[in-house]
């Protein structure tokens, strides 16, 4: 490290590393366990003592996820496929949304532009979960019950996402954007042509967050669907499960349980450079 | 005298004076907005989103909290009476806030210090080799609750297949298995465990950044002036240097550590054994889709969102001077 006190250095930094590893594996652990778990066949799913690592990997519980579903009335590809269509109108809608309220937050000066601001940053400091009730209301009165928007729609306006994208557009200079105004450029071609491009690393932030959050949420499915075929990915698990607390067909869940986590770790380490350059930006000051 | 007079002159003048300024102010502010009307038709889509699914929501739940409403008749004002039966008559209600901030207290705290320390250590260690710890801690938090379900049941299960309890009668700790998801005792501990566990989210990922960007000439000059050891650095140097991220990780951290539902829900279900697990959210998740009450749930809800912005606004007094 640069800049590091000199003096017992080795062995500090010895202990450093002995520590972040022997942490970071047991951090992993559960996830290395449901990873084996996935894949151990019948005979060492139940042994007695109990075993970490899979001894004869076999792909039978992922075979079984889609015969299991198969008896039922909906195919288990049917709630990838609403998860999947789900989140990524979340993200892809969510980022235009986003972008397009940050761009003159950041870089206009219209009035209101702090009032709206502020609201933001206050939005941030309580979860959507307490103003779930009105929202559940408002879906059904609209008719929006069993249909893609009821669980697409509350989800755009994210705080969390708009702040960071604001105040990473902040930190760009304006010399670009006056740039293309002299040239002749609309608001909306300087949005597309210079600011979009910049935004990219705080795009791909908001998109590791919207998504994660999207894919992994239960409730919208729960509460805004009745109909099976509407019913998202983490519903599904719930329901091979058999309900809380049940230790049934442990392979299978732990199949689908590992196809659910896939995606998201994908997503992280494709955005994860960018997404720290984009976290140095999301300092809050009173 | 002829002050007096003038001074009264410009009293009666003043009221219309001042209207006719404050109609130039309100027609200026129009105008003003008509110009920039560009920005607002960016804002345009966020807005109404916003306000529809935020604002309005927020200023909704206010008034049903103050009715009785089932869904099928027309809300029925009923003034303070929910608060009142939260407060006084719901032992359930009170036992699910002692819940939740037992475990605020714990995992708010635990996890948003361990989440800095971790982030700290990591950025000792050289740029290419981080990744690898990032990832390591990052992971658990992008986990769903849902899909991690599977290991913990195995982990905790109260029978001697359970990986905790074969270890502990292994060592002779225990005798019999013990009933962890069961164990009035023992709930909320798991639960915390299980949080911790997935902690290291979006505010792991600010101080990491923030860590990063700290300049390095702070350092040399804190060696100049005569910084030796490197918790000097991190106390005298590091951390205010971050003071944004930790001001901005730290309202996440409230957030998450007061809507504790998915962990409790999956690992001790709805309701628990005794309600030991059960939070305000669950209280609330209870009332507004199990039972309909949905004034009663607004009124938790209420509670529920006053305690955030409360606890925010207390952070925001501690951390946020300079």
């Amino acid at each position: 490290m640069t800049g590091a006190v000199k003096g017992r250095k080795d062995w500090g930094g010895f202990f450093l590393y002995l520590f972040l590893t022997l942490f970071g594996l047991l951090m992993l652990a559960p996830l290395v366990y449901m990873v084996s778990t996935a894949f151990k066949p019948t005979s060492e799913l139940f042994l007695f003592p109990p075993r970490f690592f899979v001894n004869n990997p076999t792909l039978i519980n992922f075979r079984d996820l889609l015969l299991i579903t198969g008896t039922t009335s909906v195919p288990f590809s049917r709630f990838i496929f609403n998860s999947l269509l789900v989140s990524s109108c979340i993200v892809l809608f969510g980022i235009l949304v986003s972008a397009m309220a940050a761009y003159p937050l950041a870089k206009h000066n219209m009035p209101f532009r702090s009032a709206i601001f502020n609201m933001v940053v206050l939005a941030i400091m309580f979860s959507p979960m307490v103003v779930q009730i009105p929202q559940y209301l408002l879906i059904s009165k609209i008719g929006l019950i069993n249909t893609y928007w009821a669980m697409i729609l509350p989800y755009l306006a994210a705080p969390v996402g708009m702040f960071l994208m604001t105040q990473f557009l902040r930190q760009i200079p304006d010399a670009l954007l006056e740039a293309a105004r002299i040239d002749g450029a609309s608001e909306w071609k300087v949005f597309w042509v210079v600011v979009m491009p910049m935004l990219k690393p705080a795009i791909a932030t908001f998109a590791l967050f919207s998504f994660i959050s999207a894919w992994n949420d239960p409730y919208p499915a729960m509460v805004y669907t009745t109909d099976q075929d509407m019913k998202s990915l983490p519903l599904a698990i719930q329901t091979i499960s058999g309900g809380y607390g049940v230790v049934a067909r442990v392979g299978t869940l732990a199949a689908a349980s590992l196809l659910m986590i896939v995606p998201t770790i994908i997503v992280f380490i494709v955005t994860q450079r960018l997404v720290l350059q984009t976290m140095a930006h999301s300092g809050l000051k009173e | 005298m002829k002050m007096n007079t003038d001074t009264a002159a410009t009293a009666v003048v003043l009221p219309a004076a001042e209207r006719l300024q404050k109609q130039g102010k309100l027609s200026l502010l129009w105008q003003e907005m008509k110009r920039n009307r560009v920005s607002y038709l960016f804002l345009a889509p966020f807005l109404i989103l916003f306000t529809l699914f935020t604002i309005v929501p927020v200023v909704t739940s206010v008034v049903l909290s103050f009715t009785y409403y089932n869904i099928l008749e027309a809300p029925k004002f009923i003034g303070l009476s929910n608060y009142r039966l939260l407060f006084v008559d719901d032992d359930i209600f009170l036992k699910a806030i002692g819940v939740t901030l037992k475990f605020a207290f714990i995992t708010g705290p635990v996890g948003y210090i361990m989440a800095f320390l971790l982030a700290w250590l990591i950025s000792q260690i050289p740029q290419k080799y981080r990744f690898f710890y990032t990832l390591c801690y990052y992971t658990p938090s992008i986990t769903s609750a849902t899909a991690m379900s599977v290991v913990w049941l195995y982990l905790f299960a109260g029978d001697r297949k359970g990986l905790l309890n074969y270890f502990a009668a292994k060592l002779g700790v225990i005798d019999e298995p013990y009933l962890f998801l069961q164990n009035i005792n023992s709930i909320v501990p798991v639960i915390i465990i299980v949080s911790l566990w997935m902690s290291m989210g979006v505010g792991f990922l600010a101080f990491l950044a923030g860590l990063q960007n700290v300049p390095k000439d702070l350092y040399e000059a804190g060696e100049i002036d005569g910084i030796k050891y490197r918790w000097q650095q991190l106390i005298y140097i590091t951390v205010p240097s971050v003071k944004p991220q930790l001001l901005f990780g730290a309202v996440l951290q409230v957030v998450s550590s007061l809507t504790i539902f998915d962990v409790s829900v999956q690992l001790v279900g709805l309701p628990s054994p005794l309600y030991a697990g059960h939070t305000i959210l669950t209280h609330l998740f209870d009332y507004a889709f199990i039972k309909f009450e949905m004034g009663y749930a607004a009124a938790i809800a209420v509670v529920l969102f006053g305690m955030m912005i409360g606890l925010n606004r207390l952070i925001f007094k501690w951390l946020g001077r300079d």
